[in-house]
């Protein structure tokens, strides 16, 4: 049966150069980069090297890179240790409405601990408004976070613009570039950011590993106690072939960076166009242009995500959704509510996230596919049963 | 996803009864699309007998087999029988669902007895449903 994966959104696959660079300090240089001999010098020359690569991918110097153990962590370290090491400031912090779950969850623990968060709404698009945020930054504003763009929905803040309106007032700006860094052009000065968290799960390099941007002389408050390791900001033995990894993705990522958009917005345009003309009643999720390279999402009314997704399943597709069946806590995605969709019309969620070894021949296969099975799950829906009937009496 | 059993994913793949009633004895809708999960029963009866039951759902894999095995368990029974099918035994029916998908069985076997109380309200007899309030989302 044929496959085709298109769920990168999840996690990407590793590329075979990036395993390569990685396995020699699983066995051979499994030094621990702290320690003062020949094993201990070639970890740390590992690190070092990956420290520059990623620091080049996103036009940084590499001592502002602090390596964690996940973008997620990278994004509970920003959110929480930077708010600490401003507290005296203020105790107030701004984030948008459609934030990752490391983001928002972050900020939900702040509240516990005596902060107050705003969340700026998103219009129709999952645009952020920059000046809904110039208006959200009080006196007591320690930082804004908002995401450089949504993987759910595809849309990409205009960040610099965001970023002018934080410094104006004066607050620390974070963006969670995860979704971005590695696939579009990530500048952490043309974006005007302070921190700005990424990992290479989204760009062909391992999980377990992430890094938090810091731009030089901010404050931050470590969260692990411990050694000296990331000068002493993120204490706990390096997890070097990670690192290496992660370095060498980025490395890719870079050089490669013009072919692999021009790729994917091929396959994304091909997809879009494709499933909008087969399938009435289907919508677009996120801004038509100011979109991801390889996101291609969608709500098809009348039908629910979950039953989509075996259907496609079957015949080997990997999608994914934001349907409330799909959540384990049976919740519609928030992005899709916050954009403003009805409860019943998110349901329909489906998000195809193309990758690299997506060809054109994944999307025709996926237009074939999917048309039948939308039918088969609308013959059985009675929302679309009672849409039909409404139509015929409108007559 | 989550982990369906074998049975759940039978019923997801080759539902049973799929379809409307044109001219039903009774019609069961419980749950709404907002909530996630909505199903329609319809049901003729003959001679205090199910003769025909069908269904129409939106929503998830288990919401589906849900209404799929219901129909089926239901067919042929007395009404006083059919009553008897409870959330419980849709999903021992099912080979067990996902904890978090347990709702999905109580829809099931709700919008069945909803057909039923409109079959018997048609009727003009006395409703004598054993609606479980647990989880009733109406």
């Amino acid at each position: 049966m044929r496959r085709a994966y298109l769920d990168n959104v999840a996690t990407t696959p590793v590329l075979p150069q990036v395993l390569e660079a990685m396995l020699p300090y699983f066995r051979d240089a499994y030094g621990n980069p702290q320690s003062i001999h020949e094993w201990g010098d070639q970890a740390r020359e590992a690190l070092d090297d990956a420290r520059s690569k990623v620091a080049a991918l996103i036009v940084a110097q590499p001592e502002e890179i602090i390596f964690t153990g996940s973008g997620t962590e990278a994004n509970n370290f920003a959110i929480k240790g930077l708010t600490l090491a401003r507290q005296s400031q203020g105790k107030h912090v701004v984030i948008s409405a459609i934030e990752h779950f490391s983001v928002l969850h972050a900020a939900k623990t702040l509240e516990k601990w005596g902060f107050e968060v705003t969340q700026v709404p998103v219009d129709r698009y999952g645009l952020v408004d920059p000046e809904e945020v110039g208006t959200s930054i009080r006196e007591d504003t320690a930082l804004v976070s908002i995401m450089h763009a949504n993987s759910e929905v595809g849309t990409v803040q205009p960040i610099a613009e965001i970023a002018k309106v934080v410094k104006k007032r004066g607050a620390l700006f974070h963006t969670d570039a995860v979704a971005t860094t590695g696939s579009i052009p990530v500048d952490v000065k043309e974006l005007g950011v302070d921190a700005l968290s990424l990992t290479p799960n989204q760009f062909y390099g391992p999980k377990g590993v992430g890094a938090l941007w810091l731009k030089k002389g901010a404050r931050i408050i470590p969260f692990l106690d411990g050694g000296v390791q990331e000068r002493g900001r993120r204490a706990g033995t390096e997890n070097v072939p990670a690192i290496v990894g992660l370095g060498k993705a980025a490395e890719l990522a870079k050089e490669e960076m013009a072919s692999r958009m021009a790729h994917l917005s091929a396959l994304r345009d091909r997809l879009i166009e494709g499933l909008l003309s087969r399938i009435e009643h289907a919508i677009l999720t996120g801004h038509p242009t100011q979109r991801l390279p390889g996101n291609a999402s969608f709500c098809i009314e009348f039908i629910e995500g979950e039953a989509m997704l075996m259907l496609l399943s079957h015949q080997g597709i990997a999608a994914s959704s934001g349907s409330a069946c799909t959540s384990r806590a049976l919740k519609a995605s928030h992005v899709l509510t916050a954009m403003g969709l009805p409860a019943e019309i998110a349901q329909g969620s489906l998000l195809f996230s193309l990758g690299l070894e997506n060809t054109e021949e994944d999307i025709d296969y996926v237009l074939e596919q999917l048309p039948p099975i939308v039918d088969r799950l609308r013959q059985m829906s009675p929302l679309y049963s009672k849409f039909l009937k409404g139509q015929q009496g409108g007559r | 996803m989550p982990v369906y059993s074998e049975k759940v994913m039978e019923h997801f793949m080759n539902p049973r009864n799929v379809g409307e009633i044109e001219d039903a004895d009774g019609i069961g809708e419980v749950g709404n699309p907002v909530c996630g999960d909505m199903m329609t029963f319809y049901i003729k009866v003959d001679d205090n007998h199910l003769s025909d039951v069908k269904f129409k759902t939106f929503g998830c894999g288990a919401a589906i087999a849900v209404s799929s095995i219901v129909s089926e368990m239901a067919m042929g029974n007395t009404l006083e029988e059919a009553r008897k099918i409870t959330p419980a035994l849709v999903a021992e029916q099912l080979e067990g669902l996902p904890k978090n998908k347990y709702h999905c069985s109580n829809l099931g076997a709700q919008a069945l007895n909803k057909a039923i109380d409109d079959y018997l309200k048609k009727q003009g007899k006395k409703v004598k449903s054993k609606r479980r309030g647990k989880n009733e989302k109406e």
